[in-house]
């Protein structure tokens, strides 16, 4: 089984300015992974295919990467002006200041590939998008893997990735009227909790709710879901 | 006007048999339910096992599985029923002929199960169709699905044919097609018919 670095290395030497990046695992398998720059994905793909023989793409999946509001702690030594016993004074201090910056959030496909030839595998490819709003696509990996085409639909139903180049990009397993995609960490799902006999821990948060949610606009009628 | 049942083995001593035409009926109708030929998940397999040679539904009459909904009595709701599911369930529902039955089978089909928190699965299809036996269970064993079976049996056999508690068949103001729920932007709608299901109060 070649390394990630040997991998890598041979991308690079095969398609000029791939811009292959090494995502290091940190944990005990340290399966690290490849991040494509989605504009040369399907160059290295094809090559990852015939030159490295990864015929096999056993599975796709998304990951969404939410912006992210990182706060840090940076030391700053600024210039004050203090009275000791009635005379100002220019004195420098150091104070700890919380500075706060937002990570923008990303969507991610997950590509594992094997080689059925060489008996190796898997080699984890990863795309992320530009954000999570108006620039998410990618581009299909389906001409070069047709595994890939149920899953790469099934991400484009539950994170909404775009993939172009897709033969066949339709929602999977929600309908097609559906607007939502369920699998990202900001989906608000509807508010059905109206009957919840064993609720507990946030569907009796959500249940709660629902029933303030209820009550609210006709205080005086008996409220169907009473005595949960 | 019913016989009573000692007058009635006196009668047949003498070889005279005596019956009312809603005896009959029931007889008739609780002795040939024919079930849908329709599975929705992993329930649909413990079903299938119960029509087979070592539970043999056969005995009960229910054997018969058609796969139109215009020659069944019986629709068993065999597993999850999700969210792109259910208009399909629904409009099936309303293709059978009176009279007809529900069987929810299963802890997915009578409130979603295991599923209840996710977003496409259905809390229960009692939302929008009628269930006359609910069996627990995930998934209810062979002998759960016959004693819903034998339930069934016996609510058929204790229907009148007149007066205000006559089954839905017999009532000719009685609702016969049931709406069939639209997928929607985020869910169904509407998520319930009321007019089958209101939200249970909750006692403690």
């Amino acid at each position: 089984m070649k390394t990630v670095e040997e991998i890598k290395a041979a991308i690079e030497a095969a398609v000029p300015g791939a811009g292959v990046e090494i995502v290091p695992n940190p944990s005990v398998s340290g399966q690290h992974s490849l991040r494509l720059e989605p504009s040369h994905a399907v160059a290295v793909a094809t090559f990852l295919r015939d030159g490295l023989a990864f015929d096999y793409l056993s599975n796709a999946t998304g990951v969404d990467w939410p912006d992210k509001e990182i706060a840090e702690k940076v030391k700053v030594t600024r210039t004050v002006t203090k009275t000791v016993d009635g005379v100002e004074q220019a004195a420098e201090e150091t104070i700890e200041e919380i500075r706060k910056r937002v990570e923008p959030g990303c969507l991610e496909a997950v590509y594992h590939l094997y080689s059925v030839a060489l008996k190796e595998g898997p080699l984890t490819v990863r795309m992320r998008t530009a954000n999570r709003t108006d620039q998410v696509e990618l581009p299909s990996l389906t001409p070069i893997w047709r595994s890939a085409e149920f899953q790469e639909r099934e991400i484009f139903d539950l994170f909404g990735i775009v993939f172009t180049g897709h033969p066949d990009l339709r929602r999977l397993l929600m309908w097609d009227e559906f607007k939502d995609h369920p699998m990202r960490r900001d989906y608000v799902e509807p508010d059905d909790f109206e009957y919840e006999p064993t609720a507990h821990d946030q569907v009796l948060a959500r249940a709660a709710a629902h029933r303030a949610a209820q009550a609210a606009p006709d205080s005086g009628q008996e409220g169907t879901g009473a005595g949960q | 006007m019913a016989v009573e049942e000692g007058l009635k083995i006196e009668l047949g001593k003498q070889g005279v048999f005596v019956t009312t035409i809603e005896e009959l009926y029931n007889w008739g109708r609780r002795s040939s339910i024919w079930p849908m030929q329709f599975g929705l998940a992993c329930c649909a397999i413990e079903m299938i096992a119960t029509t087979m040679a070592r539970y043999d539904l056969a005995r009960f009459g229910g054997e018969v599985f058609r796969p139109s909904p215009r020659q069944a009595d019986l629709m068993i709701i065999s597993g999850t029923v999700t969210k792109k599911m259910a208009p399909q369930v629904v409009r099936l529902y309303n293709q059978m002929a009176e009279p007809r039955y529900v069987i929810a089978m299963g802890a997915c089909a009578i409130s979603g199960g295991p599923f209840k928190q996710g977003y496409n699965v259905l809390k229960g299809i009692d939302r929008y169709i009628p269930v006359d036996v609910h069996i627990p269970g995930c998934p209810p064993r062979p002998e759960a699905l016959i004693q819903a079976f034998m339930t069934l049996q016996k609510k058929i056999d204790g229907q009148h044919l007149t007066g205000p508690e006559r089954p839905r068949h017999l009532d000719a103001e009685a609702q016969g097609e049931f709406p069939v729920p639209v997928q929607g932007e985020h869910d169904l709608e509407p998520t319930s018919n009321p007019g089958v299901w209101t939200v249970p109060v909750v006692i403690r």
